[in-house]
This record gives structure tokens, sequence and C-alpha cells, in this order.
């Protein structure tokens, strides 16, 4: 088995202190592997998107470890963890986040913008990475223009925009009719299998689970099964 | 791709028109209030400011222009005498009266000036000389108060304390910070019909020979003369200015309320911009989620903000300039190029540190709110 790109161990998260401290998270161990895509499934308030959010850098544990790429970064400092998203995570919302007054291409363009690409470059990329998400029609289309599930296709291609290891999806499907969730939950697929990314989908929706390599349960702040292999 | 700065202010035109209007309505405001405090200050001090003289010379105690107490004009001999001085002129301001055909009287602020001498003139001419107030009756009268005198062409006759006046000429735009008239004279004219004996004078202005400093003659001419006070053109214009506008209450209103209008209208573009970025707080956030250091997303909201502010005051400076227009005569608003440019940076500095305040906020983003609905 290859190190995995995404190893935590013994991970806690306590919200707040004193009397009136929550745990959200308690010695989670989880391994996420290059090519996989993994389930994450839980009741609301289980700790799923207190996982995803310190997996993603963008929330501090309280102690543990998380190594992305074998590189720790429970440690590093605030201003290093930007650089260390945009290096390596991709983000799916469940309400898009797309920027409203932008439109899909310049959507894209975003993650490619920070990440200092010109832009000439940065502008073909873009229409590519729409193009691979079956959105050519709608380079110049504002979000509001777009159904749901084109939102959440011009989601998922800025999640690629800066070729990210691992791709993170918060409840991809929750806003979108069957029809267009199986095509997200496709396309999440192809870009573990076909691209090599460690896809983490976290989800209450039972229909993802065929699509899933792996499904991990986490419930009151602890995996319950599957975290590690 | 267009900057997410101007994307985000230019395309919810409803919010652009409202965070336009709020910093254009602040500038106005702004422009409006300082302004007229302003117009106040130099509607004082006018007069003053309009000799060429260096040095006035009053007796003791005078408080503002209007209040001069005579003493006896021979002293003009002793300030001519003196080393350094190059010209010294009597000239008596005061207030005054002034008949009407029907009767009824008016007040006057009444400028008696040598008409030979360029050290206190009539400015702003846009009728007649000063050569001609050597005519033994002759006055100049400003057409700002010409209506409220009686006055509607040249020639025409009037009283002043039971002395004939005829319109010479006229100038415009000669205000006084009261409502009186002003109207200018000969000096012997002024003696006569202010009723000062013909050996006196209000004051003595005095002209300093190039290269002498000011403050050297006005100590040596204070030390020769007794029972006299000898200011510099500026000490006498900040001391009549600081009676009207502080000693009288007249113009702490001003003050208070260019006072009120600036922080009105800081407290209003504050508002306006903070509350602009403070709608796209989830974008930000999402910025943040997706690898966008803090300084990128400064720079966004710093953008904006400047935009904001050039925008806001453009129009904010033009409304500004046409209200001064309108209000003409009736209010005396005065937006010098100084304030105009410092309004500028003022605008940009309100709209900065409003940013700078989103920002703190923008800041303090829980990260894990990109991942609720």
């Amino acid at each position: 088995m290859p190190e995995p790109i995404v190893q935590v161990r013994g991970l806690t998260k306590t919200y707040e202190s004193g009397a009136a401290a929550a745990r959200a998270l308690d010695g989670v161990n989880l391994d996420v592997h290059a090519g996989e895509v993994m389930l994450l499934m839980g009741p609301s308030g289980s700790g799923k998107t207190t996982l995803i959010s310190i997996m993603g850098c963008i929330l501090r544990a309280s102690s543990g470890s998380v190594r992305i790429k074998g590189r720790e970064i429970t440690g590093l400092k605030e201003k290093q963890l930007p650089r260390i998203r945009l290096d390596n995570i991709g983000f799916v919302f469940q309400g898009f986040n797309l920027f409203p007054t932008l439109t899909s291409s310049e959507n894209v363009e975003i993650g490619l913008d920070l990440k200092g690409v010109r832009v000439r470059q940065r502008k073909q990329r873009a229409r590519a990475l729409l193009d691979s998400v079956g959105l050519s029609d709608k380079y110049d289309a504002f979000p509001a223009d777009l159904s749901g599930g084109q939102k959440q296709r011009v989601a998922i291609a800025r999640a690629l925009a800066g070729d990210p290891g691992i791709i993170l999806a918060d409840e991809p499907t929750a806003a979108l009719d069957s029809v267009t969730g199986r095509t997200v939950m496709d396309m999440m697929r192809k870009l573990a299998k076909d691209r090599g990314r460690a896809v983490v989908v976290v989800s209450h929706d039972g229909r993802v689970m065929e699509y899933a390599d792996r499904v991990v349960h986490i419930e009151d702040g602890k995996i319950l099964n599957g975290g590690t292999h | 791709m267009a900057s997410i700065a101007i994307r985000n202010l230019f395309h919810d035109k409803v919010r652009l028109v409202v965070t336009i209007t709020g910093i254009v309505f602040a500038v106005v405001l702004i422009c409006i209030q300082v302004g007229l405090y302003i117009g106040f200050r130099t509607t004082i001090s006018d007069v003053i400011l309009h000799s060429r003289a260096d040095l006035w010379i009053m007796t003791s105690g005078v408080r503002y222009i209007e209040e001069g107490v005579a003493f006896p004009d021979r002293k003009i001999y002793d300030v001519r005498a003196t080393p350094g001085v190059a010209d010294a002129q009597n000239i008596i301001i005061q207030f005054g009266d002034w008949t009407r055909p029907n009767g009824s009287q008016e007040g006057t602020e009444l400028i008696g000036l040598n008409p030979d001498s360029d050290l206190a003139a009539p400015w702003n001419l846009v009728a007649g000389s000063a050569q001609d107030l050597k005519r033994a009756d002759a006055v100049i009268v400003d057409k700002y108060y010409a209506e409220k005198l009686g006055v509607d062409h040249l020639g025409q006759i009037f009283e002043i304390r039971g002395h004939r006046a005829r319109v010479v000429g006229f100038t415009n735009g000669i205000r006084t910070f009261t409502t009186a008239a002003t109207v200018f004279t000969s000096f012997r004219n002024a003696l006569i019909y202010q009723q000062i004996p013909d050996d006196r004078t209000l004051f003595i202005l005095v002209k300093a020979k190039p290269g002498t400093d000011i403050e050297t003659l006005r100590s040596a001419l204070q030390s020769r003369l007794k029972d006299v006070e000898v200011l510099t053109t500026k000490q006498f214009s900040d001391r009549t200015v600081y009676y009207w506008m502080f000693s009288t209450g007249a113009g702490v209103t001003v003050i208070i309320a260019a006072v009120l209008g600036l922080i009105v209208g800081i407290v209003v573009v504050t508002q306006t911009i903070y509350a602009a970025t403070i709608d796209h707080l989830r974008e930000f956030g999402t910025l943040k989620a997706i690898g966008a250091s803090n300084f990128y997303i400064y720079k966004i909201i710093l953008k904006q903000a400047t935009i904001s502010a050039v925008i806001g005051y453009a129009i904010g400076i033009v409304v500004a300039f046409i209200a001064v227009r309108l209000a003409g005569e009736s209010a005396p608003i005065s937006l010098p190029l100084p304030l105009a440019i410092g309004m500028f940076f003022l605008t940009l500095f309100m709209c900065c540190l409003a940013a700078l305040v989103s920002i703190n906020k923008v800041t303090r983003i829980d990260p894990a709110m990109v991942f609720k609905n």
C-alpha cells in the first residue's frame, strides 16, 4: 500500500474551553489515498465538517497530527496555510460558493490567478477545465444563469484549477436532483480513477455510496470504521 | 479577467448607486459645511487681507476691525519716519448708516481710504475706479447690497448721516460677516460721514520696505508709538476672526455645523463601504478557503474602497461646486482649491479606513462558514 496522501493521527478538536467545551473530534485516525473516493458519513454534529475543515487546512486541530503528502501541517504558521491549500486541495461546497459577479470562466480562473498563472494561459486552462466538465457553452455565463448542476460543475472545475492532489467535497449532491447528483458523482469518481486524485466526499446521501471505494462512518467525533487500512 | 473588486462594485448596480450616493452625500455635506466655515472666515477678514499693508496700527484693545477707536492722525508722521517703513496711510473702517430716498435706513460697513494709495483700495470693481472717490460726495457700493441700499444705477444720490453720497462705482462680491453693506469712500468723506474729528483716524496701514523683517518693524513701531497697538496683518485678521467666530457665538454654530458635517460624512462613508464589503463576506471566506492569502483579499477590499472613493469624490465635488454656484450670493460658501484637493484625500482616507474596519471583520471569518449552505 502506498503512502497515504492524507494521514490523520490522534486528531482532536475542542471548541471553546472550560465548562462549555465541546469535543468535535476525539482521537481520529484516517488515511486517504490517491486514486480513491472516500465517503465520510455521519449524522449532523458528528464532526464531518470539522474533520474536512482540518484536513483542508482551514481549521486548526487542538491536538494530533495531519500530514499532507507527508508534510506535517498542524504546526505550520497561519500564513503558510493558504499556500498548502492552494497547492494541494480543491474544495467543492454544498452551496457551490461561486462568485456571483464573475462568469463561469472567471470563477475557474481565480484559482489560477492565485497561483500566479499569466492571463492568457489561465483563460485557456479555465476553458479547458470547463470543457472537461461539459460546460463548453457556458464560459461567459454568470452563476445566476446556471442550473444547480451546472454551478456544481463550475465549482468542480474551479477545484481542479490549481491541479490539487486532494478534492474535499462537502455534500456535493445535496442541492441537486438525483440525475444531476449522479452526474456530479460520476465526475468525482473519474477524478479519482482517471486523474489519480484523492476524493473525500462528505454526505448524508446514501445514493452516493455506490461511487465510493470506501465508506467511513463518524459519530460523536470518533471514526467508527474504516478510517485506516 | 476583470478584477473581483471591479466586478463586485459594478455587478450590483443598485448597491453601487447606494454606495456612491453615500459617498457623494458625504463629500457634498463636508464641502458645504467646511466651505461655509471658510466663507465666513473669508468675509470676516476680507477687508484686512485685501489690503497690501504689512502692519495695522490701532487704538489698544480693539478686538475686531469694525471696533476701531479714533486716535490722533499725526502719529502717521512718526510711523513714516520709522526706518523700514515704505508707506503709511490712514484708513477708517466702521459701521455706518445709509438713508434711502424713501427715508428708510440701512446699515453699512463704511471703508474710508486714500484713493491715491494702493495700500488699500476697492477690489472687484465692475464700474468706476478708485480715483472716482476723489469727488467730495463719492461712494462705491457692492452690487450684492445694491438692492438693499436702493441703488440701481451710477450717479444716484443718497444720504449718510445727513451728508450727500453719490454712487460712482460698483464692486462685486465683497461681503461682510454681518448684514451691513460694503461701501467705499475717501478717507476725508468717511471722517464727515462718521462724524469723526478731522485730526483723527481709526487705523494706520503700514507697508514695509522690501527686505524689512516685519516683526522687527512691528516691535520698533510699538516701542515708538504710545497708546496704540501694532499688529501684523495676519495677527489682526486672526483677532477679528476670533472675535466674530468665538466671542460673539455667531461663528460657533458654523463651526459646530462644519464639525457635524465632517462627522456625519465620515459615518456615512464608513457605513456605506463597510456594508458593501460585508455583502461579500461569504465570497471572501471562499477565497480564503481556496488558498487566497489575507493580502490578496485586502487588496480587493482596498481596491473596491479606492474606486468607490474616486467615483464618489468626482461626482460629489462636481455637485458641491454646482451647489456653491447655485447658492451664489445668498450664502458665503467658499470652495477653494486646497479644500477640493484636501477633500479628495479625506474621501480616500475615509473609504480606506472603512475598508480596514471591514478587513478586520474579514480576518475573523469563521473558516467553516464556507461549508455552511
